[in-house]
């Protein structure tokens, strides 16, 4: 893959940047060019907003069979989160085992290589979870 | 709701044993399941005025795009350029293309249809099958992060049985009864009996869901003929009708649904499909739906109607989705049974349903079966595709 496909998303992937609606004042992670709700009135209405990183878990499962790129990370736990602004974030939970994730866990944000497309290909970084 | 144009019927069926077909290629399969559906609706293929066909990823899986002009030649339907389109909307490819056949029918564009599904899948290893089936959900916000497609089947999994009570054993015994039902159906990839313990002692894929919860990887084709009603009670002996199509849609992330044990989509698109139909979903007598992951089946037959939500593993340890049942599920065997290859599902669902309304399922006959549901979802829900089809 090019890297502009995985450069022109850093600040959503590496600070939680997402979009707030001026007309609704609803955050959206990930970031939209228009509002879902608001539609056209939304349109050049739209302002960047970084989500806190805070949230809790609202289900999750512990991957053992992965897609191809993440082989090595395996068991993986990959979480559900409610974030503290009420949006939902797919992560992973790390530095714990899955023994300790709960549905309700309290979870904050860390900054963490996601995957790498093999030895030559480039690395993306972004966010993951832990246990707070 | 403002009736079709015109009515629309199946005349001909036809699919492929699915399976691991190592010495099929995609082209093969696409020209078996297409000319027993010609041959079963025993027609002239000079009255075939157009082809649909519903295929996920020839283009990942084979590196091959255009397809349908590929199959269309393969069929010998390009002597005269009939119309050849491909539909795409993951593994609901199939169910969408049979709805694009209807709705090319029912305008009044044209008489006889032929849709297909193919998928060819064996052709890589499974890892590398599994990223494919993974393009299905949203590469950036789910796969990027680790997301599979049993992973994020898992999620709602785990969520359902937090919200609902629903237990490992009856996931398991979504597994346990489709294979019971494949066992019957000679076209099944799997046609045999797996114990509870079996799929509950299984490796796990992404916990809570192991191996026997998973839809396995899979060639084959289905095809099927359609025909403006009039016409088809000319030329057939068993036409069936579609009495009700309905399509939803929802967010392609799951992230971006306000609930996880639950599919908008499947209960859009079933309410569209029963009020075209004008019926209720206790009147469906037998019904194929979307197992490609044990709790798909549990949302399907909550949200489509059959049984209360919470109520879909309990309904499944109880032997109400089984013959003799409150409504007999995935006869054929489903997804986990009958097998998976993507683009063919739908049309093999239809397949399915059609054999039961002629009484020609021999063995997994549901007695007296007059009205037929199928049911397919694309990847984690972001598409539903309902079709109700009934005795004429």
């Amino acid at each position: 893959m090019g890297v502009a496909r995985y450069w022109r998303q850093q600040d959503q992937r590496y600070n939680l940047g997402g979009s707030k609606c001026t007309i609704c004042n609803r955050e959206f992670f990930p970031s939209r060019t228009m509002c879902p709700i608001c539609h056209r009135r939304s349109l050049g209405k739209m302002e960047k907003y970084h989500f806190k990183g805070f949230g809790k878990v609202t289900s999750f499962t512990v991957v053992h069979d992965p897609a191809p790129g993440y082989r090595s990370q395996v068991p993986y736990i990959l979480a559900t989160i409610e974030l503290e602004e009420g949006d939902l974030v797919l992560g992973q939970i790390v530095d714990c085992p899955p023994s300790e994730v709960e549905i309700g866990s309290d979870v904050e944000m860390v900054f963490r290589k996601l995957s790498e497309e093999g030895k030559s290909g480039t690395i993306q970084y972004g966010y993951k979870f832990r246990l707070k | 709701m403002k009736k079709l144009a015109r009515e629309v019927a199946v005349i001909g069926i036809g699919q492929t044993k699915f399976g691991e077909h190592w010495d099929l290629s995609f082209r093969e399969l696409g020209i078996q399941a297409g000319i027993k559906a010609i041959l079963d609706a025993g027609i002239d293929s000079k009255r075939i005025d157009a082809l649909f066909i519903g295929n996920m990823s020839a283009g990942q899986f084979l590196g091959q795009e255009h397809i349908a002009s590929m199959i269309a030649e393969e069929v010998g339907l390009t002597s005269n350029q009939i119309p050849a389109t491909r539909v795409e909307a993951a593994d609901a490819s199939g169910a969408l293309a049979f709805r694009q056949g209807l709705l090319d029918i029912a305008s009044g564009l044209h008489e006889v249809v032929v849709v297909g599904g193919a998928e060819k899948m064996s052709d890589v290893t499974s890892d590398i099958a599994a990223g494919f089936i993974a393009a299905g959900a949203d590469q950036a916000w789910e796969a990027l992060f680790g997301a599979t497609l049993p992973a994020l089947y898992a999620i709602m999994a785990r969520r359902h049985m937090k919200e609902y009570g629903t237990t490992m054993e009856q996931l398991a015994a979504v597994s346990v009864k489709n294979h019971r039902h494949g066992k019957m159906n000679p076209f099944a990839q799997y046609q045999s009996e797996i114990s509870l313990e079996t799929v509950l002692k299984a490796p796990r894929v992404a916990e809570p869901l192991g191996l026997f919860d998973c839809a396995p990887i899979s060639d084959g084709a289905a095809a099927l003929v359609l025909c403006e009603m009039e016409l088809a009670k000319e030329i057939c002996p068993c036409p069936v009708r579609i009495a009700g199509t309905g399509q939803g849609s929802d967010a392609l992330a799951i992230t971006n649904r306000p609930s996880i044990t639950e599919m908008r989509a499947t209960k859009k698109a079933s309410e569209r499909a029963y009020e075209r139909a004008g019926i209720t979903p206790k009147e469906v007598d037998v019904a194929e739906v979307h197992d490609s992951f044990s709790i798909g089946e549990i949302m399907a037959i909550e949200d489509l109607g059959f049984f209360e939500k919470g109520d879909g593993g309990p309904a499944t340890e109880r032997n109400d989705t089984t013959f003799g049942g409150v409504i007999p599920v995935n006869t054929s065997g489903g997804l986990k049974a009958r097998g998976h290859p993507l683009g063919a599902t739908g049309i093999a669902q239809i397949n399915e349903i059609v054999l039961q309304l002629r009484r020609k399922a021999e063995g997994r006959q549901v007695k007296d079966a007059r009205v037929g549901l199928a049911h397919s979802v694309g990847g984690t829900g972001g598409t539903s595709v309902v079709h109700i089809l009934e005795v004429v």
